[in-house]
């Protein structure tokens, strides 16, 4: 598609369209966030850094955003192999399981967190099990970390298909026939052009989750400075009608993501150019 | 289609007419969360009420939700004409907007607070831990749940009753209230997002031993789980639990229904209206229905948050904000 731009940079319709995104993106994500970051700047410097460095905040900012690298991680890893299999292989069923993964997307996050508590707390279906062994699910940490890996799953399983669809079996073949064993296939061959999109995956996973609220709410236990997300802490100033100090906190968050989202894409920038470079990786992206 | 059109065209043009004449006769009632049940009884009770009086039908809609997070939507612009809360802090917050009167509670009576109820505990079947009284939810080995006390109403009321009754004791005072409360705290494993969430996580996944909640919602844990399940214990002193309600001035000035949103509080003190706080195991203002559902509402001590804390306006500050005793109970600084 990007070919296209590169001869004919004023293809038909590109001001109208353009002032269209433009548009569309500012009422839509420029105009709340600089409210966001307007209505935080009515704090003095002072004020806004103890709000920012507090106890119970810096607890939180470790639990959210540990638990959602971890969730990323995890989804990464998974998902990588749910798409794969959906992608190469046929079997009976597949089709439904296919529908299964978009489910997280279009399932209530409030119905998932107390489906989620109720499976992994200690009388629950999974929880009975996993509790006597010392590992306790629900209304702990790892609960979060549960909640943020089944809202995570679709975004990095459907980045991945596209590109695995992309991929011709003939690609691999001429690898193995050039005497590349199986690993060298995938390593060579099959990992540079997956790793974009896995790390595109990856981090709309992981952005997901970081402003995740309505199901972790019903897991965590939400324990002050155990399991505490920063989202919580945000409801929690607005309890107490403190808005300007909600905002505060919104910003550090829309900070730290944004550092982080930054470093992600200029990995897969690396990434990208970096195996581009061979022919072949140009066509996929 | 031109047809389609005009007849479209005609359809929009009456509707546009009809448009002031129904919002003239339709009132909003912004609520909390469970009070659903009440008002889907109340309301028609109202309806009728109302016909009678004035021979006009009136068409009653409601909001509920988080009460703070539906006065909030009050105060951002949301047409109530009337605000019916569990809690008097979300109130005094539209007062201090100047949405309603700053001495809204004096407007009623009974501190504008048409029902009340109060926090008991909820024990398993046969009180397996013997839980009596507040002393019995500190002793090591028993667990306490609750919403969180910090950014729920439910959750809050809990904690000022522990506070009071820790207050009450002889030799009783804040610091040996925060460390009573802070012992109740530490033998709960998880605060609850809201009060339902902490029935069902009593309840349904069976966690804890006692669940502090409202008498009201002891009835509805029978109707869904079952009486035998689970035994209610009055504590030897509560907290009474009042909800306020309010008219919203520039709304009912503006929309011209004053009248209709003072008659549609008003009528909650009636009989009718008292008779159905106590159907809905809320406990009734009236002496005389309180009396005729005695046995449903067993006498219990409680204090008010006015004569213990000096009102919510003091309260909240002293415990909820930030900094307020709850932070204070886990960061240690």
């Amino acid at each position: 598609m990007r070919s296209l731009f590169g001869p004919r940079p004023l293809l038909p319709g590109f001001r109208l369209s353009l002032g269209c995104a433009v548009l569309y993106l500012s009422l839509l994500v420029l105009l709340p966030l600089s409210g966001l970051v307007f209505k935080a700047s009515q704090l003095s410097l002072a004020a806004f850094w103890e709000i920012a460095s507090g106890e119970r905040a810096l607890a939180s900012y470790r639990v959210t955003f540990g638990a959602s690298l971890l969730a990323a991680s995890i989804n990464t890893v998974f998902g990588l192999i749910v798409a794969w299999v959906l992608v190469r292989y046929s079997f009976p069923g597949k089709r439904l399981i296919d529908a299964l993964v978009d489910l997280p997307f279009a399932l209530p996050t409030a119905v998932a967190g107390i489906t989620l508590a109720t499976l992994y707390a200690g009388n629950g279906w999974i929880g009975r099990y996993l509790e006597p062994l010392g590992f306790k699910i629900a209304f702990a940490p790892p609960g979060i970390v549960v909640a943020l890996t089944f809202i995570g799953l679709p975004f990095v399983v459907r980045t991945l298909q596209p590109v695995i669809e992309d991929i011709e079996p003939e690609v691999e073949e001429a690898a193995a026939s050039l005497g590349a064993s199986r690993l060298q296939t995938f390593v060579r061959v099959l990992w540079p052009a997956l790793l974009p999109a896995l790390l595109t995956g990856f981090t709309l996973a992981f952005s997901r989750s970081i402003g995740e609220y309505g199901s972790v709410i019903f897991i965590a236990g939400n324990m002050p400075l155990i399991s505490e997300i920063t989202p919580l802490l945000i409801i929690s100033k607005l309890e107490q009608y403190d808005v300007v100090g909600a905002t505060a906190l919104a910003v550090v968050m829309l900070f730290i993501s944004f550092v982080m989202l930054f470093v992600v894409n200029g990995l897969q920038w690396w990434a990208a150019t970096r195996h581009g470079a061979r022919a072949a990786d140009g066509a996929l992206r | 289609m031109s047809r389609f059109i005009r007849q479209w065209c005609a359809t929009l043009a009456l509707g546009l007419c009809a448009l002031p004449v129904l919002a003239e006769l339709s009132l909003l009632n912004v609520s909390y969360d469970v009070a659903r049940d009440f008002y889907k009884d109340y309301n028609p009770m109202f309806q009728k009420h109302w016909k009678a009086l004035s021979g006009e039908s009136v068409e009653l809609k409601q909001s509920h939700a988080g009460s703070s997070k539906q006065v909030r939507a009050v105060a951002d612009g949301l047409e109530a004409d009337v605000v019916t809360m569990n809690q008097a802090s979300d109130v005094d917050f539209l007062a201090e907007k100047g949405l309603v009167a700053k001495d809204y509670a004096k407007r009623f009576p009974n501190n504008a607070s048409p029902y009340t109820s109060t926090m008991v505990f909820i024990v398993r079947k046969g009180n397996p831990k013997a839980i009596r009284d507040w002393p019995d939810l500190v002793k090591p080995g028993v667990q306490v749940i609750l919403p969180h006390p910090k950014n729920t109403g439910n959750g809050r009321y809990t904690y000022l009753a522990a506070w009071g009754f820790a207050l009450g004791q002889s030799g009783g005072n804040e610091r040996t209230a925060q460390e009573f409360v802070a012992r109740l705290l530490q033998n709960a494993p998880l605060f609850a997002a809201g009060g339902r969430d902490a029935t069902t996580t009593f309840m349904q996944r069976r966690i804890g031993d006692v669940l502090v909640s409202f008498e009201s919602e002891a009835e509805l844990i029978a109707r869904e789980f079952g009486k035998g399940e689970f035994t209610v214990v009055y504590p030897s002193l509560s907290i009474l639990t009042e909800f306020p309600v309010a008219i919203v001035n520039p709304v009912v000035d503006k929309k011209g229904t004053r009248k209709l949103a003072q008659a549609y509080l008003e009528y909650l003190w009636s009989p009718a209206g008292q008779e159905n706080a106590a159907q809905n195991y809320l406990r009734p203002r009236s002496p005389e229905i309180l009396k005729k559902y005695a046995e449903q509402f067993p006498p219990v001590r409680t204090f008010t948050v006015d004569e213990v804390f000096g009102g919510w306006s003091k309260a909240f500050p002293a415990h909820f904000k930030d900094g307020g005793s709850f932070d204070q109970i886990y960061l240690k600084k």
